[in-house]
């Protein structure tokens, strides 16, 4: 049916939302939210981090959180009311009625049980099964969501699983019951793309199948996979819901407009992907889009020239030795040209050696063979003691940039101290940190405050503003946008384009997402098992692929129907 | 806590984090007792303003009464006082054991962590064979060959202790050691002066703060137990090991003798562990 509050009779409703308002001690954080969830149909709730669409879903669980008033007109699962339920008849109703799965199978499956004893729990609890049935429907479960050798993974715990053979288990632990209702919050987002592709699918089945799905993303393009209907949310209020087609079509809400204009895959390079105040550039107009192709032009033109080679790898190998003994090739011969005022995109799916390779290019970890040179000196092979003299043409900005951060550190603390090199701090200290503050775009109100507690957005920009202190020449990205929001990624991105043209950075830009790889990159390439497989020019290999795996990362992006 | 966990766990995150900062009546209580000991350390006669030492034979034995709220001793001493006395020779000794018993364990530990494969291994041998005694024995030892008395004792407990601290340094400092922050500031170009002195050895101290707040009662409850055993304070000094000793003889008799010195070792060591406990919980929420 429909997103949009139905007052009429849904039989087929599976969940009924009428007016839900859930309070924190006094703030509301989600207020006159109404929707229903119909049998074989996927409703995708879709916002940023704290719009309240986690709170939404859980409000239909029964899990809002402790000293969450929960109020609504209505508010039924199943076709009976969950309203006022005490937590003992909740227990009763969460697996049987409703199905839940979480972002990362790793944390939400326990590390000590076989994953056949984790899905059995819940038909333990509600279904009267002798242990022989039990068995037998545990492992039709995990054949059922796609898990190869079924008999064999159930015995194996979550950490033996990967992380797309785990998700599946926490879906078959999910439907083990049987639920009407499946939510399914951000189930995808910790996934590489080709195994988000097939969770996708997944879910698509079992909405085939009849059952009811409300998937919660922040990600337009990944529910616009599965969704019939899409709900957008923003501070806790529903500002626009419909048929997915008519929202991604003709978004009428300005948030809706923007989480689109937010998504980077084709859109072109140097495009900004997020309205921002101090830039005169308009998302996605015409007029922007013809000063791009001049921008495009002109380095296209300058490629062809001899462009300065600042950072240079060859025949880079690095192996690990593995816990159970033998070893593993993480990095196989990768060699690589990154020039002046380019972005070398780096890109492949999680355990192909795109982050060992990053390491290496830092110098973080010495290669078993090849070698890494920095603007024509060796960077690799010589002592740290001489290497520090190059380090400061070389800055990196990390996915956890939080983890990053001195934890005793405060913003002005660690600006300091990448501005004074860890020496005493002058006036002159002071205003380079000012400086680097107003570069990305930071109020000098945070500098007394710890990364702990800022936005996931503002730690990057603190981080990409520290690797800036030394005004290098080349800048590592290791998935610097990866644990960001949509609209969040879109301002960093946009925020590295901007620095790169001002600055004539150089970019060795590492990410599992093709989109955002392929929006950022002048020249690509493609890693796999520890292999470069394809290296070009982003347009061209993003166009026209030449080696299979290359396709089939492009053909499992999620994109926007054209 | 990560984003996950939060999500995973959003009632339980809410009810622990309340409960980090709620004040418990134990917490309450373990501080009064602290800030006793505190003032009877610092100014003993403030709350007992005899003579810890000054007999009075035709008092001996006494029951607690409003005259001696502790009773006295077989030489007509006041328990009360010498009580209040001997905090401070137990609190000297549970501070500077811990100092030492740290001390020694972050030079220790800091070895261990830093310089490399070959002196890691040496030291945590070194540390097993300490680990092998226990703590007391090792302190006994000492005692043996440097002779009894209170600096001999508070030097045993923190030589005693030190390979404790020795092995939760080396641990937390290879752990921060591998943080990406650390890598982060490598990447800035930092020597390794400056990263352990910045950023490596100020993150693995922080949390040793409430190891030592535990440490401190246990050194008490370890210096009074060398007293007891005539090893510590010789008598008639005032301290808590050494009264319990003396009372041991006439507990028949008169059991307040023994009774309140043992009260107040165990209130203190309490105390200690209430308090150490509850920075580490605020220090875990903060």
């Amino acid at each position: 049916m429909s997103a949009e509050p139905n007052t009429g009779d849904a039989p087929s409703a599976v969940a009924r939302v009428l007016n839900l308002s859930v309070v924190f001690g006094g703030t509301p954080v989600v207020s006159g939210v109404s929707f229903d969830v119909s049998a074989g149909r996927c409703l995708a709730l879709v916002g940023e981090s704290g719009s309240g669409k986690s709170v939404t879903a859980r409000s239909l669980l029964g899990l809002a959180g402790a000293g969450a008033r929960v109020e609504a007109d209505a508010l039924a699962v199943a076709g009976s009311s969950v309203l006022g339920l005490s937590e003992r008849a909740w227990r009763r109703r969460r697996g049987k009625d409703v199905g839940l799965v979480l972002q990362d199978a790793l944390v939400s499956l326990d590390p000590l049980r076989p994953v056949g004893r984790e899905v059995a729990d819940s038909l333990r609890l509600h279904m009267p099964l002798d242990a022989v049935a039990r068995q037998a429907r545990v492992r039709e479960l995990l054949a059922a969501v796609g898990l190869p050798d079924a008999g064999e993974r159930m015995r194996q715990r979550s950490g033996e699983l990967s992380g797309g053979q785990r998700q599946r288990a926490l879906i078959a632990a999910a439907i083990a019951l049987d639920p009407p209702l499946l939510i399914a919050d951000e189930p995808t987002t910790a996934l590489d793309v080709t195994v988000q592709a097939q969770i996708l699918d997944l879910l698509e089945n079992l909405k085939a199948a009849g059952t009811g799905i409300l998937l919660i993303s922040h990600d337009l393009a990944v529910v616009s996979r599965i969704a019939d209907d899409i709900a957008v949310m923003a501070e806790g209020r529903i500002v626009e819901s419909g048929p997915a087609v008519r929202v991604l079509a003709a978004p009428t809400h300005p948030i809706t407009q923007r989480m689109l204009a937010a998504i980077p895959a084709d859109k072109p390079r140097h495009t900004a992907l997020a309205p921002t105040s101090t830039d005169t550039r308009v998302v996605g107009s015409g007029r922007n889009r013809s000063a791009i192709a001049t921008t495009t032009n002109d380095s296209r033109g300058e490629t062809g020239g001899a462009r300065e080679v600042v950072l240079e790898a060859r025949g880079l190998v690095k192996s690990f030795r593995r816990p159970g003994g033998g070893q593993f090739l993480a990095v196989d011969d990768v060699s690589f040209r990154l020039e002046r005022g380019t972005t070398l995109g780096i890109v492949g799916e999680s355990g192909s050696g795109k982050t060992t390779t990053a390491r290496l290019a830092l110098a973080l970890t010495a290669p078993d063979a090849g070698e890494v040179r920095l603007l024509g000196h060796p960077f690799t092979g010589i002592p740290e003691n001489e290497r520090r003299a190059l380090r400061p043409a070389i800055g990196a900005i990390y996915q956890d940039a939080l983890g990053s951060f001195d934890p005793r550190f405060t913003v002005q603390d660690i600006l300091l101290d990448a501005v004074t090199g860890g020496r005493r701090s002058g006036p002159a200290a002071s205003a380079r940190v000012r400086e680097l503050l107003d570069a990305v775009a930071l109020p000098a109100t945070l500098l007394g405050r710890r990364p702990l507690s800022l936005s996931g957005g503002q730690r990057q920009r603190v981080g990409i503003a520290r690797a800036l202190a030394a005004r290098p020449d080349v800048l590592v990205c290791d998935e610097p946008v990866s644990a960001l929001d949509v609209t969040v990624q879109a301002q960093v991105l946009d925020l590295l384009d901007e620095l790169q043209r001002e600055r004539g950075l150089s970019l060795l830009f590492i990410s599992h997402d093709l989109g955002v790889v392929q929006h950022m990159s002048d020249r690509v390439a493609v890693m796999q098992n520890g292999c470069i497989v394809e290296t070009g020019e982003a347009s061209a290999v993003f166009a026209d692929p030449r080696h299979p795996y290359t396709a089939q990362l492009l053909a499992a992006v999620p994109l926007l129907p054209a | 806590m990560s984003e996950l966990e939060v999500q995973a766990t959003l009632s339980r995150g809410e009810r622990s984090r309340s409960r980090g900062r709620r004040v418990t009546p134990f917490e309450v209580l373990a501080v009064v007792v602290a800030l006793f000991l505190l003032v009877a350390g610092l100014l003993p006669g403030l709350l007992a303003p005899g003579d810890p030492l000054g007999i009075d034979p035709a008092a001996a034995f006494q029951p607690p009464s409003p005259a001696h709220w502790f009773g006295t001793d077989e030489s007509g001493r006041d328990i009360w006082t010498r009580v209040v006395h001997g905090a401070g020779t137990s609190l000297v000794i549970g501070f500077a054991a811990t100092a030492i018993g740290l001390g020694v364990g972050l030079v220790l530990g800091t070895i261990a962590g830093m310089l490399g494969p070959a002196v890691d291994f040496s030291v945590n041998r070194l540390l097993e064979v300490l680990f092998a005694f226990p703590g007391l024995l090792l302190a006994l030892l000492f005692i043996l060959i440097f002779g009894p008395g209170v600096w001999t004792a508070t030097v045993a407990v923190g030589l005693s202790a030190s390979p404790g601290y020795a092995r939760i340094i080396r641990g937390q400092l290879l752990a921060v050691r591998r943080s990406s922050f650390v890598e982060a500031a490598t990447v800035l170009g930092r020597t390794r002066r400056q990263l352990l002195l910045r950023h490596i050895l100020p993150n693995t101290l922080a949390p040793l703060f409430v190891l030592g707040t535990l440490g401190v009662g246990q050194a008490i409850v370890w210096a009074s137990a060398l007293s007891y055993l005539g090893l510590g304070a010789q008598p008639p000094a005032a301290e808590w090991g050494a009264m319990l000793s003396a009372g041991r003889t006439y507990l028949t008799t008169a059991w307040w003798m023994s009774f309140f010195p043992g009260l107040v070792i165990v209130l203190t060591a309490v105390a200690a562990t209430v308090l150490g406990r509850a920075i580490e919980r605020r220090a875990r929420y903060a």
